[in-house]
This record gives structure tokens, C-alpha cells and sequence, in this order.
């Protein structure tokens, strides 16, 4: 398999059944180290599934993938060490407070307990974290538990973080000091994989690629999509990307 | 306005420390596509609750098609539809079992509301045997809506019909809004998302538990105070830690492919900012920039309304 040499995703051919349903159907592409790497796709297009195999939580039926140099089939927890993952479904505990679940998380990934107070400190002082670390999280308004769930899943310091809609339903502030926080971890050299229903923030991604019925529709970056498709905006692309499959679908 | 469907009046609703609706205000005229538009936790679904007679409030005076929400609220529930947040249908039941079981709940049947559902019913006929729990995203909102319009209410209330639902689906679903209200249904949707937002006939702000502007969507926009300007450059980041740092700087927020600029002196001419702009940022390492002017839109006027300070990372 081509390892894709300075790459931190490789998908080869990869694909996914479910008895008689493709939901993965041979995707290949390479996301660099240090790219942000937005992964759309309307719902039911198999943007989940990819994300599963991807996390080493689904065994592909078919071609390759790796992760931070590590396959996802066979080396699954040199996988899981290396990635961080956070969503609005999951992210943090609700009745733990914002340390407890920086502790937890930071002992999870075999932090010391000296890392993981050295790290806590530097963290909450780049969010300006203002709220008390006794608080519980579910107290706090959701755009401090977003950027905060975010930050915890970046304290081991992955190579790769996976983000599945991680903006939904934040207040627009919130949500481009959210993709601050996701320009200065790849600057930092993470490589950020992102799902997104806000097409505008498609926009900020260095790449994008968009699933269609299991299959890779486009990948290009958002000017040259643009261009591909000739639409003024990633939202035109995406529409007729979409509308053009499965219509009718269930 | 003559014929207030929904009448609210200094509405305050807390619970325990939190102020979840502090002092909001406004009416909903017949016919209209009135739009809530805020973040989770601005006070949407609390004050949906209200208008629906789930939940009482702590001061104010509401009233809907006319009747009071706490002492008149039998008479309100079987005239209004609601589509809450979260999927509220039966998992276990066909699409059109959920159908009936709605329809008999108001005493009717899916034979007597056909035709007001007829346009969205026929997108999930084919699937109408499928359990309800195993239809796609899209579907389950059709669905959902169908279940809240059986009954032929004169009032349909969305909380979110369309979060977590692709671009593609929500386009669809606001085009199905749309010939809803052109057959003169009053409808009041909360939404997240300011395209959304675009195509009410009027929207009201919330954030905070407090209505920050009820306006025309286009004149939302007008409330934005300075003249706006759309810069485009690479790298990005560079031109936005760039556009920090200029001495004159009001607001710098990223927008799709291009970083909302405004400048403290909003009484100078807009051509000149936009020249000493381009100017400054021609100092900078930056390559391919354009400073043009823009109309401000609804997410515009809502950030500059929120008044918080943006982020600053090293």
C-alpha cells in the first residue's frame, strides 16, 4: 500500500458494506499533515461510516486507510492513541466539572498527573477561559463547552483530530473563534478532519472533498470547486453535487 | 397590526439562577413566516414551550389566536401545530401509523387533513410502511411535519425543523414552508442558520433570553452601523491577525471566502476606509488582496448586536 509519504490520512479503494448496501464505496484521497481537511457530504452519503473506519471503530470490508501512519485495520490502538475526536453528540461529561473531565480525559490518553496540570494551565489561559475550573460543565453556555471540548481533545496532542459537525447550533461569534482555535492547532501541525452542514464555513477549509451515495464526489480546495462546478459559492456546488443523486431517496 | 395571531408582552421566564426569557416582546400578524433566530440556549425552545401552553410564564402577558396561554389553554392546544426540537415521533411505528395516531389524538383523521399535507405526504408515501425510526434525516422532518399539520392548525410552530439536516434537505424543507404560508398559515420557525433567516417575512434576534431586533430580514441588516467591507487575500491567517492590528479596526470576521471588515470612523467616505484599507494591508505580506464594499446582512447585524469581543489566540 502507498503510504502517501508526509501524509497523515491515507484512504485506498476504501469501502464499507452493510449486507447489500455500499455505504463507503472505494474512496481514496490523502489529507497532509497540518491541513484542514473539511469532509461533507449530504446526510446518508456515508460521511459517519467513513469517520468510523477511519477512528478504527468499523472494520473496512475492502481497500486500505491509515491514520498518523498507522493502519486501521491492524493497528488499531497505535490509531486511537494518535487521534482526537470530539462532536456536538460527544464531547464532554455533563455532571463532572471542567477539571475533573480534563483529568479524566488527560488520564485516558496515560498523561501524568504533572503533564496534565502543566497542559490544563496553558489551555484554559489560550481559550480565556473565564468560568471557574470547579464549575460543571453542563453550567457552562454551550460555545465555552464546545471550545472547550475541543481543547480537550487536542491534550495528548494528537497528530489527527477528527471534528464531526463540531459548530452546530453555536451562535456565529462562537463559531469563527471556533475556527480559530482550529487554525491555530493546525499551524501547530495537527491535521484537523471536519464535518460541516454550514457551507460557509466550508470555505475555511485548505481542501474539501464531498461524498455523494458512498462515493467521492469532489476534492479540490474551495476556490477550485468553485471553479470545477462554475458556482459562486461551495453552497451551489454542494446543492447540485447533492440534488443530482439519490433523489427520491429515503 | 389587526390581527395578532401571537401577542407576547414582557415575557420573563426563569429557572432557579437562569433567566431564560427576560422582558421579550412581539407580535406575529396573521399569515405571516416569522422567524426565531439564535443560538441554543438564547430562549427558543422555552419560549415555543410557552406559546404552546407547555410551560407557564413567571410574568408577562401572552396570547395566541387570541386566547390566553395560562388560563385559556385548552382552547389554544387543539389549534396549533408544534414540531419540537428533538425527533418526537414513535421510533416503532410506520410512517403511517404515526400519521393516524396524530390525526385521532386531534380527533380527526389523515383522509380530512390530506390535502393541506398533500405536497410533503407524497415525498413519504412511498416509505409509508417504514418504521418511523429507520427514515433518513430528511424524512423524519417531512414526517414530522406532516404529524403537526394532520389536524389543520391555524398556527404551525418548528422549533429547529432543519438542525443537523444537510443543505440540500433544508432547502427543500423551506420551499415546502414557503407554500404553507402562501396558503395563508401562520408560521413561527426558530433556526440557527441566517440563510434560513433570510427567507422569513420578518425575523426577531435572540440571544441571552433577550430579542436583540424584530425587523424585515433585509432591514435587519441595515442596523449594522458602519460601512462593511469584504477583504479578500492570502494566507488567510496572516490577513486576518493583519486586519487585528490595524489602528482603525471596528470588527474583522471571517465570511465564507472573504474577512467582514468595518472601520471606527463610520462618518468618513466609504471609498476613502476602503483605500487606506487596502493600503495598510499592502504593507503587509499579503498577496491578491481586494477591499470592496458590501451590504451588511442578517449575521452581521446579529454579531455586532451580541457586542462581544473577539478571540485573540498568539
Amino acid at each position: 500500500m502507498d503510504t502517501g509519504s508526509g501524509a497523515a490520512i491515507v484512504a485506498r479503494n476504501l469501502t464499507r458494506r452493510f449486507g447489500s448496501f455500499t455505504a463507503v464505496d472505494r474512496i481514496t484521497f490523502d489529507v497532509k499533515a497540518g491541513e484542514v481537511f473539511g469532509f461533507l457530504g449530504a446526510n446518508g452519503a456515508g460521511k459517519t461510516t467513513a469517520i468510523r473506519i477511519l477512528t478504527g471503530l468499523l472494520a473496512p470490508s475492502d481497500g486500505d486507510a491509515s491514520v498518523a501512519g498507522f493502519d486501521v485495520r491492524t493497528q488499531i490502538e497505535q490509531v486511537r492513541a494518535r487521534i482526537g475526536y470530539m462532536s456536538q453528540r460527544f464531547s464532554l461529561y455533563e455532571d463532572l466539572t471542567v477539571r475533573e473531565n480534563i483529568q479524566l480525559y488527560g488520564g485516558i490518553y496515560g498523561l501524568s498527573d504533572a503533564e496534565i496540570s502543566e497542559r490544563r494551565g496553558v489551555m484554559l489561559a489560550e481559550l480565556r477561559f473565564t468560568p471557574p475550573v470547579t464549575s460543571l460543565v453542563h453550567s457552562l453556555p454551550l460555545g465555552w463547552k464546545q471550545k472547550l471540548a475541543f481543547s480537550v481533545a487536542l491534550l495528548h496532542r494528537p497528530a489527527v483530530v477528527f471534528l464531526d459537525e463540531p459548530t452546530g447550533g453555536v451562535d456565529p461569534i462562537t463559531r469563527r473563534q471556533f475556527w480559530e482555535l482550529i487554525y491555530h492547532a493546525a499551524a501547530r501541525g495537527t491535521t484537523v478532519f471536519v464535518t460541516t452542514h454550514y457551507l460557509d464555513e466550508a470555505e475555511y477549509c485548505d481542501r474539501l472533498s464531498i461524498m455523494v451515495d458512498g462515493r467521492l464526489a469532489a476534492l479540490g480546495t474551495p476556490a477550485a470547486l468553485k471553479a470545477e462546478f462554475h458556482a459562486a459559492t461551495l453552497d451551489d456546488v454542494f446543492v447540485r453535487l447533492a440534488r443530482s443523486a439519490a433523489a427520491g431517496a429515503a | 397590526m389587526t390581527t395578532a395571531v401571537v401577542s407576547a408582552a414582557s415575557v420573563v421566564k426563569r429557572f432557579g439562577t437562569v433567566t431564560a426569557l427576560n422582558d421579550v416582546s412581539f407580535n406575529v400578524a396573521s399569515g405571516e413566516l416569522f422567524g426565531l433566530v439564535g443560538p441554543d440556549g438564547a430562549g427558543k425552545t422555552t419560549l415555543f414551550r410557552i406559546l404552546t401552553t407547555l410551560l407557564v410564564p413567571d410574568a408577562g402577558l401572552v396570547t395566541v389566536l387570541g386566547r390566553d396561554v395560562v388560563r385559556e389553554f385548552w382552547e389554544i392546544r387543539s389549534r396549533v401545530g408544534y414540531m419540537p426540537g428533538r425527533f418526537a415521533l414513535y421510533a416503532d411505528l410506520s410512517v403511517e401509523e404515526n400519521l393516524a395516531f396524530f390525526a385521532s389524538v386531534f380527533g380527526t383523521s389523515i383522509a380530512d387533513g390530506r390535502d393541506l399535507i398533500e405536497p410533503i405526504y407524497r415525498q413519504i408515501e412511498p416509505f409509508r410502511d417504514r418504521r418511523a425510526g429507520a427514515l433518513s434525516g430528511g424524512m423524519k422532518q417531512k414526517l414530522a411535519l406532516c404529524c403537526a399539520l394532520v389536524h389543520r392548525p391555524e398556527l404551525l410552530l418548528l422549533d429547529e425543523p432543519t438542525t443537523g439536516v444537510d443543505a440540500v434537505s433544508r432547502r427543500e424543507f423551506w420551499d415546502l414552508l414557503a407554500t404553507l404560508r402562501s396558503s395563508g398559515l401562520t408560521i413561527i420557525a426558530a433556526t440557527p442558520y441566517m440563510d434560513e433567516a433570510a427567507r422569513c417575512d420578518r425575523i426577531a434576534l435572540i440571544q441571552g433570553g433577550r430579542l436583540l431586533a424584530i425587523d424585515a430580514p433585509v432591514d435587519v441588516g441595515r442596523r449594522f452601523p458602519r460601512p462593511l467591507f469584504a477583504v479578500r487575500g492570502t494566507p488567510r491567517a496572516s490577513m486576518l491577525q493583519a486586519l487585528r492590528a490595524y489602528p482603525h479596526i471596528a470588527s474583522a470576521y471571517p465570511f465564507g471566502d472573504s474577512v467582514h471588515v468595518s472601520d471606527v470612523r463610520s462618518d468618513a467616505p466609504p471609498a476613502q476606509l476602503a483605500s487606506e484599507l487596502a493600503a495598510y494591508l499592502g504593507t503587509a505580506a499579503l498577496i491578491d488582496v481586494h477591499v470592496t464594499q458590501v451590504d451588511p446582512g442578517i449575521e452581521d447585524a446579529f454579531m455586532e448586536l451580541m457586542g462581544e469581543p473577539t478571540l485573540a489566540l498568539s
